[in-house]
């Protein structure tokens, strides 16, 4: 049913694969479509409990295919119709997503990586903001979430160079959660979606949630919003299983809700 | 009282909630549940153990609009004949609190229901919308009115005319809902609000909604003078003797709605 990307669920975590290794995996209008349903259809499914990203082939994504850009190009709808959809899915998907970074992530492959939870980078990978270098603007949530994550002037350094970003400089600046050397990479990152998914996803998509509110509220409302996530999560079973396993001094058994 | 077909009803606490009952067809409003939402609301504006009335839907949705199959075959004659919209005046009379709470999809008719409420409060992530131009019509139930009356003419039109669907952060900020809270907790929170509304003092309830609603449709001088009456009114009542006897005697008042 996906013809860009691959779909497959396993051990409660859902891996979407981008799927165009000859075109390093760049974005046609189809692979924008296709991640933004399987980003819906892994949020649909219960049994998903912790989402990855990642790309076959030797790169993450290249960003948007230019081949497919001409002259009378209208961005901004594409925007609108193929990448904007996709950003606010990963925003609103509460389950924690996770980008795993195997190779260049340029553009908006680079936009991609950022709007999501988690970045494991492979030792070889490398962020490049590579809009400036076509003369372009970072998009895609680009503008969003860099400077949340290296702050202001660190984000119009890297947004106005477009230089290229080792794994060990975006480990450095904050844009990595972790590196991981290239031997144990699939290992790795099956094992950090492993763990995440047995944790309890549905305090986690509330911490997703209140996290993304922080943003835009006084402290006021965030005391507001944590009474009412903590009210939520304070009813989950999860939260039960938690008190009890720490009572009975053994391992919680997460379920997720 | 009619048969409940399309609705849910109970009363706890002061509070009386009507849940919207269509589950399947996520909760189209067809005339036969406006009836019922009509008469369950009259019944309980003349019922004591009903302070405030509360109007919902289900977790997944408030309600995605009017039900178009039934409205596809009228026309302007037999409209008019049917008078349907009587009823939504009717709504409008009745002189206890109502308060609309709202998860997911509060569409055309529905949203028309949720703007007949006192107050609207809405989950995080619910959207409102007037998606009524896209089959060639327009609201008929108040929706061009109340929502010009909260945002402005402007705002409104823009609204009406894409039939874009509004988010409730931005029905908050525009006046057009009172509170957005967690998805999860929407009914819970309005039912602590409904209680809280539902201990003050019945009559001055009843006076303010009065009064404000005048403010909306008369001139402030004759507003005014509107108030000012139910003010005097007030001092008729045994409330506004024990409320003051309480606040001078320093305890909480006990208030009889007399």
């Amino acid at each position: 049913m996906y013809e860009t990307i691959q779909y497959e669920m396993k051990n409660n975590v859902a891996w979407i694969r981008l799927n165009r290794p000859e075109k390093f995996n760049a974005f046609t209008e189809q692979m924008n479509l296709e991640i933004t349903k399987a980003l819906k259809e892994a949020d649909r499914d219960t049994e998903v409990r912790c989402l990855v990203i990642t790309g076959n082939g030797r790169a993450f994504s290249s960003g948007e295919d230019l081949a497919g850009v001409k002259q009378d190009t209208d961005h901004a709808e594409i925007l609108r119709k193929r990448y904007n959809p996709m950003v606010q899915k990963l925003a609103s998907v509460e389950k924690p997503i996770i980008a795993a970074v195997n190779g260049v992530a340029a553009g908006a492959g680079m936009s991609l990586a950022l709007a999501c939870d988690f970045r494991l980078l492979s030792e070889k990978a490398n962020f490049i903001e590579a809009f400036i270098n076509v003369g372009l603007v970072p998009d895609s949530g680009n503008l969003f979430y860099l400077p949340r994550l290296v702050g202001h002037a660190k984000a119009l350094e890297l947004a106005v160079m477009g230089e290229k970003v080792s794994a060990e400089e975006a480990k450095e600046v904050g844009l990595a959660t972790k590196v991981i050397p290239l031997d144990q990479w699939e290992e790795e990152v099956s094992a950090f979606a492993e763990n995440l998914a047995k944790k309890p996803t549905k305090a986690i998509g509330l911490i997703k949630r209140y996290l993304q509110k922080s943003w835009e509220s006084d402290l006021d409302e965030m005391l507001e919003n944590e009474a009412y996530a903590q009210r939520t999560a304070g009813q989950t079973k999860d939260h039960a299983e938690g008190v009890q396993a720490f009572l009975e001094k053994r391992k919680p058994e997460f379920k997720g809700s | 009282m009619v048969n409940k077909e399309t609705i849910k009803t109970w009363a706890e606490d002061g509070v009386g909630v009507i849940q919207l009952n269509r589950p399947k067809v996520l909760n189209a409003l067809n005339r036969r549940m406006v009836t019922e939402i009509l008469l369950t609301l009259e019944e309980w504006d003349k019922d004591d153990s009903v302070a405030v009335i509360v109007v919902t839907g289900n977790y997944k949705v408030f309600a995605a609009g009017a039900d178009i199959d039934e409205m596809a075959g009228d026309d302007s004659i037999s409209l008019e004949l049917l008078n349907q919209f009587a009823e939504w005046d009717r709504i409008a009379w009745v002189k206890k609190p109502i308060i609309a709470a709202i998860n997911g999809y509060c569409l055309g008719g529905a949203f028309e229901l949720a703007l007949s409420c006192d107050l609207i409060v809405a989950a995080e992530d619910a959207q409102f919308g007037f998606p009524e131009i896209n089959l060639g019509v327009m609201p008929g139930a108040g929706g061009t009115v109340r929502l010009t009356k909260l945002m402005g003419r402007a705002k409104a039109l823009e609204w009406l005319w894409t039939g874009e669907y509004m988010s409730a952060k931005t029905a908050l900020e525009n006046g057009v809902v009172n509170r957005t809270v967690a998805r999860e907790l929407v009914f819970e929170e309005t039912m602590k609000l409904a209680r809280k509304i539902a201990k003050q003092a019945p009559l001055s309830l009843r006076m303010i909604k009065e009064s404000v609603n005048k403010s909306v449709d008369h001139s402030t001088y004759e507003a005014m003078q509107f108030e000012r009456k139910n003010f005097y009114m007030l001092f008729s009542s045994e409330d506004q003797k024990e409320g003051m006897n309480a606040f001078i005697e320093k305890r909480k008042p006990n208030f009889k709605g007399k």
